[in-house]
């Protein structure tokens, strides 16, 4: 459960200074599928980054599964981030000198998981995504669709309890960008968070609940009764 | 993070950026190289003399007239005295000394070898049996003027003269003329070469007494002593200025150098050259040190999106410092062994190049290029390291 009470984010730019999140004040429960629209500089990404520990926000608390982690050290925030949090990404930063395999392992690796358990477990998200046949190539030699099926095997590999996609679609053609939310998707359905940033109204709108912002604040909040 | 994982994926990083890496470690182990042959030369040259020296004998001491320290007046010049010349009474009271193992006279002068046509002038030493074994000499043929045997006109001759006079090889027993005077071969010395710029192939050795009458002279030009073992050396030194101050009616008029002296000398000033040149070298291996921060920091900003990357799938500063801080380990490492490889090489090559120079890097300076390369290489890592380390990863990812 994710549940933000008036987080405040404020950058200076020169003398200026610019409240990217104006006292947010938000809960997500478990297994919810949330996207988040709004223009650019609205505060969208921002609201994503501090959900996902990479940001802090300058005032408010931020509680994840009951637990305050607005004043954990760098640390223990990067072991909630390797635990609890997959991240997806508009130009899906998959590290170019590492195969597709090998880009899909890094969170295992980092999560210090025993060599042989994580051949086995990349080997099964090769499969889920069907990668298999692309696993020793590298970032360079994979398509947009296939760079992002790797990116979201690379978030899913240590089962988090929420998925923080920014613009997952956003550098991808229609057809193959709805092949990459159907399988976010799918682990959406198998239990997990999916936090969907996007400019996409057709994408924002298969989301359960449909948030807006404008301006650092959130503008309307509303749930389909689909479910 | 697992440490074998830290050292795999950073080895990784190494090798996909070959050129790179390459250039680092080449300069790395150029570095290393540098200090390893640099001090296989100074060292090596150091050797080659102290050998030098220990070739002349060993518990060395030498006596020579005269008077090489300054003090107080001296009362004879008042007197218009000179310093009493070294006679051979002088050297049969030095072999009286208790430290003394034996001891050899000698007189240097050049004359006039002759036999049947042939004709050239050479050096003359005059000594004693002694002479032989004082001096580390041998004899190939024959023996050496026979202890006791001062009168006989007996002659050695250096291998070269040997040679040149008596092509047949059979030069002992026979007959030569040494500025007119009768000589009979006794002996032929083992070729030697140069030994402290002193050709032992081309001399004559012929008994101390034909010598002084040959070059009109009672006096002596040498008094070498052998010491009976190293301790004595010192205490011989001073027996023997006492023996001659008393013998020389109480004036200090001798001086007496001990080849130990000479030697440590040497050893030392050739020992500070090749620290010198090793610091020197040293310097490269910083050098190179410097190249390392340089491109780990490009490195940083190159791979800024991707620190970003790792940082919000969960790497924590320590996992990123400790990749940057291992991958320029990795580099030095590999700069440091491929340095010493080199280095061997290289001191291999001087060796064959150069036969007499033993040119073989001492431990500790291959150690120490070692050790130098890799603290220099971890140093140069820390700033980078810290510096990924500290990246925001907002912005790290941000950044196109």
């Amino acid at each position: 459960m994710i549940c933000l009470a008036g987080i405040t984010r404020i950058f200076h730019m020169g003398d200026q200074t610019v409240h990217a999140l104006n006292d947010i004040n938000l809960t997500i429960s478990s297994g919810e599928y949330v996207s988040i629209m709004g223009p650019s500089g609205s505060g969208k990404s921002t609201l994503l980054n501090i959900i996902g520990l990479l940001d802090k926000p300058d005032h408010g608390n931020y509680e994840l599964d009951d637990k305050i982690v607005t004043d954990l050290n760098e640390t223990e925030q990067a072991q909630i981030r390797r635990e609890k949090i997959g991240f997806v990404f508009q130009t899906f930063h998959l590290v170019p000198r590492l195969s597709a395999a090998e880009n899909i392992e890094l969170p295992l690796i980092l999560g210090g998981i025993p060599p042989k358990e994580r051949r086995q477990r990349v080997q099964e998200a090769l499969l889920a995504f069907n990668l298999e046949d692309r696993a020793q190539h590298r970032p360079a030699e994979l398509s947009g669709g296939q760079r992002q099926r790797v990116a979201i095997a690379r978030a899913t590999i240590m089962q988090p309890k929420a998925i923080l996609a920014d613009e997952p679609t956003g550098n991808l053609d229609h057809q193959i960008g709805s092949e990459v939310i159907h399988l976010l998707e799918k682990s959406h359905q198998s239990g997990t968070t999916l936090i969907v940033v996007t400019h996409d109204r057709e994408l924002g709108a298969r989301a359960h609940r449909q948030i807006t912002m404008r301006d650092g604040k959130i503008q309307t909040d509303q749930t389909n009764d689909t479910d | 993070m697992t440490l074998i994982d830290t050292l795999q994926l950073s080895f990784k990083t190494i090798m996909s950026y070959r050129i790179r890496s390459l250039l680092i470690i080449l300069a790395m182990s150029l570095g290393v190289a540098a200090v390893i042959v640099l001090t296989a030369l100074g060292d090596g040259a150091r050797r080659y003399v102290v050998n030098q020296f220990s070739s002349i004998g060993t518990n060395l001491l030498v006596v020579m007239p005269g008077r090489a320290e300054t003090s107080g007046s001296f009362p004879g010049a008042v007197l218009g005295q000179t310093p009493r010349d070294l006679t051979l009474k002088d050297a049969q009271l030095i072999g009286r000394i208790p430290q003394v193992k034996r001891y050899a006279p000698l007189n240097v002068g050049v004359a006039e070898l002759s036999a049947a046509t042939r004709l050239r002038e050479v050096t003359v030493l005059g000594s004693n049996a002694n002479l032989i074994p004082i001096r580390h000499m041998k004899l190939s043929q024959g023996s050496f003027l026979t202890q006791g045997s001062a009168r006989s006109a007996q002659i050695v001759l250096g291998a070269k003269l040997a040679k040149e006079f008596f092509p047949n090889n059979n030069a002992i027993g026979q007959r030569i003329r040494l500025d007119g005077n009768r000589f009979l071969v006794s002996g032929v010395l083992v070729p030697q070469g140069e030994s402290m710029g002193f050709n032992t192939d081309e001399v004559v050795i012929i008994p101390i007494d034909y010598a002084q009458s040959l070059f009109n002279t009672t006096s002596l030009f040498r008094i070498l002593v052998e010491a009976k073992n190293r301790h004595a050396i010192q205490p011989a030194k001073q027996a023997i200025l006492d023996t001659m101050k008393e013998s020389h009616d109480g004036e200090d008029d001798t001086t007496v150098i001990t080849q130990d002296a000479v030697l440590e000398t040497f050893d030392r000033i050739l020992h500070a050259l090749t620290l010198a040149v090793a610091g020197i070298a040293a310097i490269s291996l910083i050098v190179a040190g410097v190249l390392i921060m340089n491109v780990m920091l490009v490195a940083v900003n190159q791979r800024t999106t991707e620190i970003g990357l790792l940082k919000a799938i969960g790497a924590n500063t320590a996992d990123i410092r400790r990749l940057f801080f291992v991958e320029a380990l990795w580099l030095s490492l590999a700069g440091a062994v491929i340095g010493f490889m080199l280095g061997q090489f290289g001191s291999l090559l001087l060796r064959l190049a150069y036969p007499l120079l033993p040119a073989w890097a001492p431990a500790w300076a291959c150690l120490a290029g070692i050790i130098v390369a890799l603290i220099t290489g971890i140093l140069a890592s820390l700033l980078p390291a810290s510096r990924a380390a500290h990246l925001n990863p907002v912005t790290a990812l941000s950044k196109k």
